[in-house]
């Protein structure tokens, strides 16, 4: 089960509504290196994990990444708050706004919705752990694409905290693939 | 949100973190005995400051006994509170 607590895992600051950076970061809500891919990826990647170590890794990632999400939301959220239709449609997203207006909705930056496509949850846990370490890398890359289009310091010192996240939940699945690789090693009888 | 709760709020929030980002690291190093103490002191501060702030501010989970009206619902709700 799961537990929702009322507060941000670190503060979401926007220092001015941006509605071109709303459009670039919805991908880290709905877009395949998103916080939704993450989460719903190693949620479902744990019932077939062979160790307690790896059981445990990706049932406390995933639920980390929901916090994510939740922080990505409230950023879009702000980003896009007073914001007009001329200045929506000017900003390129008349699109989205004919479908959602201001609702956040899971969605990568060019308006394609999330799918399930994006993970995958193959039953050996080496590869989905090798899957869950390039996830990370592929999330760490976004943020410092985010960072690199956005001149806004208060989004930035958010974006960077997320950025090291994926940084130390590489760093724990690449610990969690080693630990699975001994045990492994450890059952096979020759 | 004035000041004084912010600060609160973002104490809860930071030991919090503390906790969890032993609570990771101890998932792959469960026998690092130095690490437990710090997660289980980090825990600890965590529930103090959770209980100090919530005494004055309402409760962050809805199964915290709270005065009359019920105050979980009460805003602002974590995306609309102002970080700066």
């Amino acid at each position: 089960m799961w537990l929702y607590e009322k507060k941000l895992q670190y503060p979401a600051k926007v220092g001015r509504a941006n509605l071109q950076m709303a459009k670039f970061l919805i991908t880290q809500y709905g877009g395949a290196d998103g916080e939704l891919a993450a989460s719903m990826r190693y949620l479902t990647q744990r019932y077939t994990m062979p160790v307690p170590q790896g059981k445990g890794t990706l049932t406390d990632i995933g639920t980390e990444e929901l916090a994510h999400l939740e922080i990505i939301a409230t950023l879009v959220y702000k980003l896009m708050d007073g914001a007009s239709v001329d200045e929506i449609k000017r900003a390129g997203l008349g699109a989205y706004y004919a479908d959602h207006d201001k609702a956040l909705y899971f969605v990568n930056g060019e308006g394609v919705p999330w799918t399930a496509a994006y993970i995958q949850s193959k039953g050996d846990p080496v590869t989905d752990l090798h899957e869950d370490m390039a996830a990370e890398e592929k999330a760490r890359s976004t943020y410092e694409w985010l960072i690199n289009l956005s001149d806004d310091p208060d989004l930035n010192d958010t974006l960077r905290f997320l950025r090291e996240r994926e940084i130390v939940h590489f760093q724990r699945f690449g610990e969690t693939l080693q630990i699975v690789q001994n045990y492994l090693d450890c059952k096979k009888v020759y | 949100m004035d000041r004084e709760q912010l600060a609160l709020l973002k104490e809860v929030m930071a030991l919090d973190f503390k906790a969890l980002e032993l609570q990771l690291y101890l998932d792959t190093h469960p026998n690092d005995q130095r690490a437990l103490r710090d997660h289980n002191l980090a825990c600890q501060e965590a529930k103090a400051a959770k209980e100090n702030y919530q005494r004055c501010y309402g409760p962050f989970m809805p199964c915290e006994a709270t005065g009359f009206p019920w105050q979980w619902i009460s805003d602002p709700w974590p995306w609309e509170i102002c970080y700066e």
